[in-house]
This record gives C-alpha cells, sequence and structure tokens, in this order.
C-alpha cells in the first residue's frame, strides 16, 4: 500500500492533509492520545487548524458517564492545561503560524441529539432521549452509539471541506482501541445491513462514503515496538483494510529507545576494564550499575530492533518514529520534543517518495 | 454475603485482576496463577484475548473455551500444584447460558439464529465483561480449582467488569423494554398506547425493521428472564464474597496511574476494595554514580553507559512519585513492585521471572 504520491515534494503540510481525518488507533497503552496531540499540533505548527476529537463514553454506552473519568485531563496536560476535554470545543495552543489545536469529545447521545434538532425533529429527540428508548436501542442495535459519533464526525469534515473560516481544517480523530476499532468503523456498515431505515440509515450511508474515500478518511496506527501491540498492529491493519473498507495512512512507532552508542562489552569485567583503561576507578557497585543499566538498554534496544524489522517487512506503509521520553509524566516540554521528531520524520519521508 | 462464600465442599478463592489497557494485566494475572501452582494450589487462569506466544507458552492457543492444563517446561522442575488455563471465547459462553435457561429448543433455536443476538453476543461493549464473569462463576460453582485468577478484558472502563453480572439485568429492568414485553406476559394483542407512541418514535429515527427485530429478539427471551436474573445475582454475589479479592495492576506512568486509582475508588465504592497493587514494568533500582565519578567518565568511552544509568534513575525516581500516590491512595492494598524485564514475558520461565516478585 503506497500512499505517497511519488516524486511529490513533502511537506508536514502535505502529509498531514493527505486526509481531513486522521482515525488514531492503536492497543491500549501505547500512547494514542500522545500520538494524537503531536499530529495534530504538528499541523498547528504548520498554519492548519486542528481538532482533537475524543470520545467522551465507553463505546456503545448511551448513558452519561457520573463525573469525568480520568481520560478527560490526559490530553490538556500535554499542552498544559489542567481542563477536561468536554463537548465544547476549547483552543489548548496557538502557534504563531496562526494554527491552533483544539479539542471537543463527543458524546454519542449528544451527537444523536444534535442531529435530530438539525433535521427538523427537535421534540422527537427529547422524547427519545427521556424515554430510555434510546437506551435500548443502542443496546439492541450496538454499531448505534458509534456510528452517531463518526456522523458527528463526518459533519465537522464536511465543514473542513467547505473551507469555512475559523473552522478547523484537520480532525484528528483519538480512535477506541486496536480490539475496538474495527467493529467502531463497521459500525455504518452493519446498521446498513440490519436494514436500519430513517435519518439513521441516511446517516449510515454518508458515513460510509466518508469512511471509503482516502482523500477524506485515513486509519494511523500507533503501535509500540514490543511483541503483542505490533502484532496487534499487523492485525488490525488488515482488518481495517479488509472489513472497514478504510485506507490507512502511515504507521507511527512510539516510544523508541534513543540509539545510544553503548560499548561492546557491558558485563562488570568489561565496563571495569573500560573505566581502567580511561583512567578512572570507580567503585564495585558503580561498575555494577552501569553494567546492568547498560545491559537492560541493549536488550531492550535489540528487541525494538527486532520488532521493527517485523513490523517493516509485514506492513509496508510509510514510518514515523517517536522517540521514547524518559518521563513518566508527559507535559508540553514532551510534547514538543515528539512533535520535533515527527516533523523530521515528515521530512525523511520525502526522501523516500522523490 | 452469605451461601457463595463457600462454593461447594470447598472454599475456592477468586483472584480479579483489573487495571487499565496495556498495563499487562494479562501477564501478571498468568503470573499469580503459575505462582499458585509452585505453592501447591490447583489453579485456574480465565484469560480474555492473551498474546499469542503466551497462549502458545500456556499451551491454550486454539483451544476452546474449556480449562486445559498448562505442563510444566521441559526439563525444569515438576510444580507441586497445578496450573489449568482457559481462554474465554464470549461467544460460545453466552450461547451456552441461553441453552441452559431457554424452556424450549425452539426458543434457543429461535435466539442463537436472529440477528440481533449474534450483534449482542459478539459485538456489544459489556457483554465481554459479563462473559468473563460468567466464566468465572461457572468455574467458581464447579468445584474443581482451590485459585480461579480472571484477567478482565481491556475496556476502556474497566468498571465494567462489576456491573457485567446486571448487563442483561438492567436492560430487562428497562422501562422501554417492559412495556415491550408487557403484551407477550399478559397475552394481549395490542401493545399498550404509551409503548406503541415509542416504538413509533424509534421507527422513525432508526426504520421500521430495526424496530421489529429488536421487539422479536426481546419476545424471545420471554420465560427465560428469572434464570438470568438469579444467575447474575448468584455471581454478582461471588464478586462481592469474602473469598474473591480485586488485585490492581498498572504500570508507574501518570496517566495509567490516574486511570488504575479511579478504578480503585470506584471498587471500594461499590464495596469491592483491592487488595494488591501491582506496578508492573518498574526501572530497577541501581546505585547512583557518585558526582566524581560522573565528571571523570564524561568524555570517555563510557560516557552514554553514565548518560543510561542517569536516565534510567531519572524514570525511578519518577516512578517513585507515583508509586507514592498509590500507597497514599490505597494505604490497605499491598504494594508489588514488578521490574521491567530485559526480555518480553511470552514463556513459561519468563512467566517464573514475574512470579518471583509476587507475593505468596
Amino acid at each position: 500500500v503506497k500512499v505517497l504520491p511519488g516524486g511529490t515534494e513533502l511537506e508536514p503540510r502535505t502529509f498531514l492533509t493527505l486526509a481531513r481525518v486522521l482515525i488514531v488507533t492503536g492497543k491500549g497503552g501505547v500512547g494514542k492520545t500522545t500520538v494524537s496531540a503531536a499530529l495534530a499540533n504538528l499541523a498547528a505548527k504548520n498554519g492548519l487548524r486542528a481538532l482533537i476529537v475524543q470520545l467522551a463514553t465507553p463505546q456503545a454506552r448511551l448513558s452519561p458517564p457520573d463525573g469525568w473519568a480520568p481520560e478527560a485531563w490526559q490530553l490538556g496536560r500535554l499542552f498544559g492545561s489542567t481542563e477536561p476535554v468536554a463537548y465544547e470545543p476549547s483552543v489548548l495552543v496557538s502557534h504563531p503560524t496562526g494554527g491552533t489545536v483544539s479539542a471537543r469529545a463527543i458524546r454519542p447521545d449528544e451527537a444523536l441529539v444534535e442531529y435530530l434538532h438539525l433535521h427538523g425533529m427537535r421534540r422527537l429527540s427529547r422524547r427519545l432521549v427521556a424515554s430510555g428508548a434510546v437506551d435500548v436501542v443502542a443496546t439492541a442495535i450496538p454499531g448505534m452509539p458509534d456510528m452517531l459519533v463518526l456522523g458527528k464526525v463526518k459533519q465537522m469534515e464536511r465543514i473542513a471541506a467547505a473551507g469555512i473560516p475559523d473552522t478547523p481544517s484537520l480532525i484528528v480523530l483519538d480512535a477506541p482501541a486496536a480490539g475496538h476499532v474495527v467493529s467502531f468503523l463497521q459500525s455504518p456498515r452493519g446498521l446498513l445491513d440490519a436494514a436500519a431505515g430513517g435519518p439513521v440509515r441516511a446517516q449510515a450511508e454518508e458515513v460510509v462514503e466518508m469512511l471509503e474515500d482516502p482523500q477524506r478518511c485515513r486509519v494511523m496506527l500507533v503501535t509500540t515496538l514490543e511483541e503483542t501491540p505490533v502484532s496487534e498492529t499487523i492485525e488490525t491493519a488488515r482488518l481495517v483494510e479488509e472489513r472497514a473498507g478504510v485506507q490507512l495512512g502511515a504507521v507511527l512507532v512510539n516510544g523508541r529507545f534513543p540509539t545510544l552508542d553503548l560499548p561492546e562489552r557491558l558485563d562488570p569485567e568489561g565496563v571495569g576494564e573500560l573505566s581502567l583503561s580511561a583512567g578512572v576507578r570507580p567503585l564495585e557497585a558503580e561498575v555494577a550499575s552501569l553494567s546492568r543499566a547498560g545491559l537492560l538498554r541493549a536488550a531492550r534496544q535489540a528487541s525494538q530492533t527486532a520488532q521493527l524489522a517485523r513490523l517493516a517487512e509485514t506492513l509496508p506503509l510509510p514510518r514515523l518514529e517517536l522517540p521514547f521520553c524518559f518521563s513518566s509524566e508527559l507535559g508540553p516540554r514532551e510534547l514538543d520534543e515528539l512533535t520535533g521528531a515527527l516533523s523530521s520524520g515528515v521530512d525523511s519521508l520525502a526522501l523516500d517518495v522523490s | 454475603m452469605s451461601g457463595v462464600a463457600r462454593i461447594g465442599t470447598r472454599v475456592g478463592r477468586v483472584v480479579v485482576c483489573v487495571g487499565p489497557g496495556g498495563v499487562g494485566k494479562t501477564t501478571i494475572a498468568a503470573a499469580v496463577g503459575l505462582k499458585g501452582a509452585l505453592s501447591g494450589l490447583c489453579v485456574c487462569v480465565v484469560t480474555v484475548d492473551p498474546a499469542r506466544r503466551l497462549a502458545d507458552a500456556l499451551g491454550i492457543e486454539g483451544v476452546g473455551n474449556e480449562p486445559c492444563l498448562v505442563t510444566p517446561p521441559q526439563g525444569g522442575k515438576a510444580w507441586p500444584g497445578q496450573l489449568w488455563a482457559v481462554m474465554l471465547d464470549a461467544q460460545s459462553t453466552f450461547d451456552h447460558l441461553v441453552r441452559r435457561y431457554a424452556t424450549s429448543n425452539a426458543q434457543v433455536d429461535a435466539i442463537l439464529s436472529n440477528p440481533l443476538y449474534r450483534n449482542i453476543s459478539a459485538a456489544l461493549s459489556g457483554t465481554q465483561e459479563y462473559m468473563a464473569v460468567e466464566k468465572l462463576y461457572e468455574l467458581a460453582e464447579e468445584d474443581r480449582f482451590d485459585l480461579v485468577v480472571v484477567d478482565t478484558p481491556p475496556s476502556q472502563h474497566a468498571f465494567d467488569f462489576l456491573e457485567a453480572p446486571q448487563h442483561l439485568v438492567r436492560l430487562l429492568d428497562n422501562r422501554f423494554f417492559r412495556l415491550v414485553m408487557t403484551p407477550a406476559r399478559a397475552g394481549l394483542r395490542a401493545l399498550e398506547l404509551g409503548a406503541q407512541l415509542m416504538l413509533r418514535t424509534v421507527a422513525r429515527v432508526a426504520g421500521g425493521q430495526v424496530v421489529a427485530d429488536t421487539v422479536q429478539f426481546f419476545t424471545q427471551f420471554e420465560g427465560m428472564e428469572e434464570g438470568f436474573r438469579a444467575r447474575a445475582k448468584r455471581a454478582n454475589e461471588l464478586l462481592f464474597s469474602e473469598t474473591t479479592s480485586f488485585t490492581l495492576v498498572s504500570t508507574p506512568r501518570r496517566d495509567a496511574v490516574d486511570e488504575a486509582l479511579y478504578l480503585a475508588s470506584r471498587l471500594g465504592a461499590a464495596g469491592a476494595p483491592v487488595s494488591s497493587a501491582v506496578m508492573n514494568r518498574c526501572y530497577p533500582r541501581y546505585v547512583g554514580l557518585s558526582p566524581a565519578t560522573a565528571s571523570l567518565l564524561a568524555g570517555t568511552p563510557l560516557a552514554p553507559l553514565v548518560a543510561n544509568l542517569e536516565a534510567f534513575r531519572q524514570m525511578e525516581r519518577q516512578e517513585d512519585e507515583q508509586l507514592a500516590r498509590v500507597s497514599a491512595t490505597l494505604p490497605e492494598a499491598a504494594l508489588v513492585r514488578v521490574p521491567l524485564l530485559s526480555g518480553e514475558v511470552c514463556d513459561l520461565t519468563a512467566l517464573g521471572d514475574v512470579a518471583r516478585y509476587l507475593p505468596r
């Protein structure tokens, strides 16, 4: 799957506008949200207005959560904000280029009510929500809440396509984890198969149209270089293309250890000899620490390299790498570092295709 | 809670591993099981979607919904106890339940072939959790094991697991559903006016066929409701009984710890406090260099090793802050630190390495 047109000069802006909606997915814990933030931030630095869309409730659940779950704060924290992401869009950062990153969370029930309002069914929507009928239908028709969310994304994508001033030009969807994303993306197709009718059918048809158009929508796969996430990424890539019919954009490799030029011998004797020949005589405990930490780093680096090779061999997609940040809490500083890495990654992709 | 604490003739214990996605829950669950087998217990580990290589190692790859015996690695010592493992198949577990509570074969056929049932049992969020609890209950009821360890599904809100037994009951209790069911119960031919109105409303939004399928699906459950309800109640009692304990699994990263503590607080509020918190993949503890050594080694071929040690120690310090948050928030829970290992945990030997760090 070659997605980049050969010979084109590839600037980050070109890369990020290959499609108006980037659907970011990956196994739980690989850093989907962080990578979504870095993509949006890179777009904003290049003058685009990027909107990160998050899903406010667990999939297929229409009842509102009691209070905010901790995930609501994760995205804001990367931009130095202490507010949770809410239904109303809020600006997280503005760059001198005029580009911005905003974020909002979509809830299926709110999306449904809004849709019905827009289509002149205000009273109907109120009755549906008040009666609890929405819950039952959503439970019986599992694709419904997912489709409502995608319907809302599609509406925003239409606005982006129209190029209306001060509206987002790029939508980054922080999508469900790899295990769920295929059924998420299949939801409108499933509703059509279930012989849905009325406004739901019309909306499902429009969403399918968007999902299948590579100019409008692509899936970005996030992975770390470990056995399970890589396997899941390969499997998800196949299912996204075959079952959901959505074009793949790129693989974003998160958490790769920056290459360290480690000495060949990392055992305590080797480290001891090396320091002696440099005229230093560290304590035995110091030598042991240097050796143990070095061995762990070397082993992890080697297994990352092996996983990267497996990924490259199995998935012929453009690949961008984000370095591991030695920090257990990521904030604006780390986000800047990751955005920079992404930017140079895109630059070197250009070399590959030209 | 009464009754279920004693399951059959033997008091079996249940350990439920909960935590955010991607922190190594499956690995920890398997290691808890192995630890049990090493100390002479007959253990069954219920895993949901294990990594392929771990499944291979446990010998459960491609095996159906029934426990199979895990054999110790060749050349290794025999385990004093036994380790069994089962890979959850939500679909067949649900089918099994329907067969059990249906009033006739015709009802079984009607439900199993209903397209909505296939949707619900295969794809509906919450169903996997529901079936994991169901499997757990089934195994506990069978009285074959001293210990059953469950690895919960990777759900956005792992709390779904605790609510899982109520999953179908909640649906059956829904006002809309009750309205739809009324004519079937009372033998009335026409739906009550209110129900009709609501159905028409839904039909306007989603189409008449969808409504017809939904109504048909619910009416097919007629007569099974009580069975499901009673079973859900017993499964719920098992989850909250004294023999069940919850192990919180997380990595020492801020985001994961936030999610884990949120989960723990909701478990606690529901009357199911976590008894231990396993912090997985912690950077190992290293002795630092003296400032003198560090400055002497700068510019030598050992400089990268110095930088590496410093980076690892910085992680360790930051992780300790996260660990401190966990112990401050969960003072009653035993805090267990499992270090980042040099290889991936995908065979029984590596699993043994993890098990070494777990308490007895």
